[in-house]
């Protein structure tokens, strides 16, 4: 076994990824192949990508083909993943309803009409491509599903568990969750939003609490944390917007008064001050966004740079640092899975608090 | 760039996929599991609560007790006093009833032995005078039995009656 073999079959088994970058250098008959471009791996890592990637075998990846669902200006078209091959150079024209689709860099890109391939300009940008509406089954969406279900297992699952017995006592899984259900009631929403209050928050901040630290936590198991769910921006943007929108809509005239028009200081610093609330309004969700995405993110990249010592260095006595290090990590990661998904719910209660606080 | 610049399409997917856990697990989780603790909570405060009720009444109960007992004992004590003072009173009332009935036995005596003294006293008097007189008569009788003596005693009479 070659150490390039190895390195495809071992970022793939032990950890995360999509190892083609290998393989299309294997497949193109590069002499060169040897050379391991870490930043590449990486942030086909970090980044969403149309196809569930599992390990390599014998060069090949073995991949969940995923759909491609596209918006495009002839109306919406599917088809799956595989169509592609695995290719992600734009070289792989898939023909459907009389348009052409190619993949580059995990964007799918549609052909202008009577154009036979996909011309890049000096910076490497297509030219001769537009890109649709791109809706499809990415591996972050197919994980987020995965974590759904797991979510709906496990909860259901609980309820049940009250619903069977009469006494009402945790057993079983119960005994597990309750704890932890409990410790989002009365370490986050109570203090945070106050007793009279805080229950009709608590579907919300159960569910991003869980959302978000079971995906945290899928990041970390091999083969799961082939999709970097909890780390893509766009995840973090929708549940911070979702913050932003419940905080906006449950505003008191107490809350949008401290915004526009702040009591108890005179009329130049009201007018000086509105800008800034009005920026704090969206600075805060906005901070949750990127404190997750980067939080979560920066773990998988140290992890794999800490892995791709091995491969830079092509030697396998640096591998006993690597392992070292990124085990240090991963127990760090474990610990912030958790930390993670606390802060995000609890700053949202706070925000929530703020919001629906009563004038003192 | 594209690591920071959130896909739409996963945005889109992410929005359904929340807001569908969401209202899945708000009724079939977060319900069931919030309402079963609130039950147990608000039983485990109401047993509480009524177990401090109970302690309570107990203690309640126990003052009860105390207090009946002393009112018991205090009554006693009452009782007994007053049946002491009746019965020194009882004495003494007799006491002072003999007294006075004695008295006025001896009284009533007193005056009846004085007024039969006088009664007998009287009769007494009478007696003396009835003999007296009777005495007298036997005696002038005697004496003026004979026209001698008669002169004998006119005159001895007169002697001793001197006309002044």
């Amino acid at each position: 076994m070659t150490l390039s073999t190895f390195k495809n079959v071992f970022f793939s088994a032990l950890f995360l990824t999509i190892s083609f970058v290998g393989y299309a250098q294997e497949a193109s008959g590069d002499d060169n192949d040897s050379k391991f471009d870490a930043k590449e791996m990486i942030m086909h890592h970090v980044k969403d990508a149309h196809e569930f990637h599992i390990f390599d075998w014998n060069g090949k990846p073995v991949t969940i083909s995923l759909p491609v669902i596209l918006w495009t200006d002839q109306g919406l078209v599917t088809f799956m993943s595989s169509e592609f091959h695995h290719d992600d150079s734009g070289t792989q024209i898939v023909e459907k309803d009389g348009l052409r689709f190619v993949k580059y860099h995990e964007k799918v890109y549609q052909l202008d009409a009577g154009t036979q391939e996909l011309v890049f300009d000096a910076e490497h940008h297509p030219t001769n491509a537009t890109l649709p509406f791109d809706v499809s089954i990415t591996r972050n969406v197919f994980m987020m599903w995965v974590s759904v279900i797991a979510l709906l297992l496990i909860f259901i699952s609980t309820a049940k568990v009250y619903k069977k017995s009469n006494d009402k006592v945790p057993t079983g899984i119960a005994g597990f969750i309750e704890p932890l259900i409990i410790f989002v009631r009365d370490d986050i929403a109570r203090p945070m939003i106050g007793d009279k209050k805080y229950k009709k928050y608590m579907p919300y901040l159960l569910t991003i609490f869980f959302f978000i630290w079971i995906n945290n936590i899928f990041g970390l198991i091999p083969f799961l944390n082939s999709a970097n769910v909890s780390g893509n921006i766009a995840f973090t943007v929708t549940l911070a917007a979702f913050t932003l929108i419940i905080t906006s809509v449950s505003g008191n005239k107490n809350y949008w008064k401290h915004i526009f028009w702040m009591p108890g200081v005179p009329v130049p610093m009201k007018i000086f001050l509105m800008p800034i609330e009005i920026i704090g309004m969206f600075v805060k969700p906005i901070s949750l966004t990127i404190r997750l995405f980067a939080n979560i993110t920066a773990g998988h990249i140290i992890i794999l740079s800490l892995m791709s010592l091995i491969f830079i260095f092509e030697t396998f006595a640096i591998a006993p640092v690597s392992v070292g290090f990124s085990l240090f990590i991963l127990i760090i990661e474990i610990v912030v899975t958790a930390i993670q998904a606390y802060i995000f719910t609890i700053l949202s209660a706070l925000y929530i608090g703020m919001a629906t606080e009563e004038e003192h | 760039m594209d690591l920071i610049t959130p896909g739409l399409g996963l945005v889109f997917w992410t929005v359904i996929t929340f807001l569908f856990l969401l209202i899945i697990l708000k009724k079939y989780a977060w319900k069931p599991i919030l309402g079963a603790v609130g039950d147990r909570e608000d039983g485990i405060k109401k047993a509480l609560a009524s177990a401090e009720n109970a302690r309570k009444e107990m203690e309640n109960l126990h003052a009860d007790n105390e207090r009946i007992l002393k009112e018991a004992r205090a009554e006693r004590e009452a009782l007994l006093k007053e049946a002491r003072d009746i019965k020194v009173k009882l004495i003494d009332d007799a006491k002072s009833e003999a007294e006075n009935q004695a008295n006025k036995i001896i009284e009533q005596a007193q005056a009846a032995i004085e007024s039969e003294k006088k009664a007998a006293m009287a009769e007494l008097k009478n007696h003396v005078a009835e003999l007296s007189i009777d005495i007298a008569e036997k005696v002038v009788r005697a004496e003026l039995s004979s026209k001698d003596k008669q002169v004998q005693l006119v005159e001895s009479m007169l002697g001793e009656a001197k006309l002044n």
